[in-house]
């Protein structure tokens, strides 16, 4: 497993205390799972996404990922409705596992609550928090 | 592994460990409420001799075969088990293993496993079968509580024709975490009453026996197609799994889960029990299935190899988010339903079903000339509902007298059936059998 500063981790997006990513473009975001959440999960071999037009409040369940390991949920960043769920994944789960921030996204969606935004981690607060972890 | 109790002194000293002095401290989180406050008011300890006399003398309430000619099934089938069956099933290599979590040393149990797997998968016409669970009735509930996790949706439908015994089993799962059950009525002909089903948008399920309880074999298309129309999950379950040696498999009628009770295929009725749950779905909702899956791999060097599979999904990794929190399968009856089929072969499971079906169909048409009313018109498979004349309580006893069983009486189940009896016929019962049967209810 990786050490702290091994890990990937881009400023150009928000993180959350369950190792999602979330990244804003335009009125949209993109959610996946940070690096040290794929590398704590080991080989991804399986992610189950949403339908779209779901609508999830804030720190919902709206999926699960299933490593060789375990499965573990998959908690909504923003509240709002998924405008596309990453169906590549499907044939291509480990995408998860080595582009994590790029072809490992899982949705997008439509923030319904602007205000949210401002409650997520930057990668300063998140790297604190798995430093506490260690 | 042992499974002795522990001594005075080796749960002293676990006390001692963890600091508590005594029992009532360890369990004092446990509300007051949930505690047995008395001990368990059990008989004495008996010698082995006082036992087996103890044992003789129970089974000597019991109308037990081959004295009886018992015309019962509901739910427990008499077949007859080739000696092969039971001979290649005690092996004392598949009576001793524990669960093959380690396949470099469970290759054999793995393997047995996986074929009886296929061999359900291909009789029911769905894709993926599990290790089995403990019994039909629990596999109809895991196949409910399983359509609930898909849909998202709590309310199931369920037909009065599935066996009583499994509509409690349902209940007991159902009703404490608060989903609920739209009951289908039967119609004159014996079959489920699926008016109910028009329309219905809020379904998780749609549940249905065939052969019902009152042995008539149900329209699964139909229902399958109401049931998919409102969304829901269509669910087929059985107690009597040789008839599909002959009828359409529920797969081919949209059958999203078959599951029911595998005892017919080599297992003795012993006293009801263990049994043998059978349980089918679509690949496509894998994830979903609740127990033990076994898959096929291959090595580092390419050999075949079987696994379990998917485990991520049980209890020990998901806790209460697993899929089923019972992970145990009935191994040993599905090996030995492995050993039936596979003894069988297709040609001769069809042809069993067909002696089951006939022989019944020859009690119905004799039970007609001496006089008995055929409750229901639909076709059956190796059972049928009977209404005997009214001076039958006379006969009844004189067929106890006579060590025949004449079938089970159906009004404890539905009152409104008083005098109606349902009957079983298998390929043990022979004609003579037969004709003393209708033989007593003409005189």
């Amino acid at each position: 497993m990786k050490e702290i500063d091994e890990l990937d981790l881009p400023d150009d997006v928000r993180y959350t205390e369950e190792h999602e990513w979330v990244r804003h473009t335009g009125d949209k975001v993109r959610v996946g799972i940070s690096d040290y959440a794929q590398d704590q999960l080991g080989d991804i071999v399986f992610v189950e996404l949403p339908e779209v037009g779901d609508t999830f409040h804030q720190g919902e369940e709206f999926g699960t990922v299933e490593s060789t390991k375990t499965v573990t949920e998959l908690y909504m960043p923003l509240s709002g409705e998924v405008l596309a769920v990453n169906s590549a994944l499907e044939d291509v789960p480990e995408n998860v596992n080595e582009h994590p921030y790029e072809e490992g996204w899982m949705i997008e969606a439509a923030p319904s609550e602007p205000g949210e935004w401002e409650y997520l981690l930057t990668r300063e607060d998140y790297l604190d928090i798995l430093k506490e972890m260690e | 592994m042992r499974f002795l109790p522990h001594t005075d002194e080796d749960i002293a000293s676990m006390l001692d460990l963890v600091g508590l002095s005594g029992l009532e401290d360890l369990f004092a989180m446990i509300p007051e409420d949930c505690r047995r406050p008395s001990d368990l008011s059990l008989p004495q300890p008996l010698t082995e001799w006082e036992l087996q006399d103890l044992m003789m003398e129970s089974s000597g309430l019991m109308a037990v075969r081959p004295e009886y000619k018992v015309f019962i099934g509901a739910g427990s089938y008499e077949h007859f088990i080739p000696a092969s069956v039971t001979h290649l099933a005690g092996r004392s290599e598949f009576v001793t293993p524990y669960t093959p979590y380690q396949p470099e040393m469970s290759q054999g149990t793995l393997q047995a496993i996986y074929e009886y797997q296929t061999l359900v998968a291909r009789l029911l016409g769905l894709e993926v079968a599990n290790a089995s669970l403990y019994d039909g009735a629990s596999a109809l509930a895991e196949a409910i509580l399983m359509a609930v996790r898909i849909t998202g949706r709590k309310k199931v439908a369920l037909s009065s024709l599935v066996h009583p015994l499994y509509r409690e089993v349902v209940q007991t799962y159902l009703k404490p975490v608060g989903h609920s059950v739209l009951e289908l009525p039967y119609l004159e002909n014996g079959l489920t009453d699926l008016s109910k089903l028009e329309g219905a948008e809020n379904l998780a399920a749609v549940a249905l026996q065939s052969p019902n309880f009152f042995g008539c074999i149900e329209n699964l298309q139909t229902a399958g197609e109401l049931a998919h129309q409102g969304g829901a999950l269509f669910i087929t379950c059985f107690t009597e799994p040789m008839a599909y040696g002959l009828l359409k498999n529920p797969g081919c009628q949209g059958a999203d889960i078959a599951c029911g009770e595998g005892q017919s295929f080599g297992i003795p009725e012993s006293y009801g029990g263990p049994g043998l749950g059978i349980f089918t779905t679509k690949m496509k909702y894998v994830r979903n299935m609740p127990g033990r899956l076994v898959g096929r791999t291959s090595d580092a060097e390419g050999r075949q190899g079987f696994v379990l599979t998917l485990a991520t999904r049980e209890q020990h990794i998901r806790r209460e988010k697993a899929t089923s929190n019972i992970c145990t399968n009935s191994s040993l009856c599905a090996l030995t339903a492995a050993i039936y089929l596979a003894s069988a072969g297709g040609a001769g499971l069809r042809e069993l079903a067909e002696l089951n079906h006939d022989k019944a169909e020859y009690l119905k048409r004799e039970l007609k000339k001496a006089g008995c009313v055929i409750s229901f018109e639909s076709p059956t498979f190796n059972e049928f509902v009977v209404k005997y004349p009214d001076n039958f309580e006379a006969a009844h006893d004189g067929l106890l007298r006579k060590k025949i069983v004449p079938g089970l009486s159906l009004a404890p189940y539905f009152p409104e059936l008083k005098g109606h009896y349902l009957l079983c016929v298998t390929e043990t019962k022979s004609k003579t059998d037969m004709d003393a049967l209708v033989g007593e209810v003409a005189s």
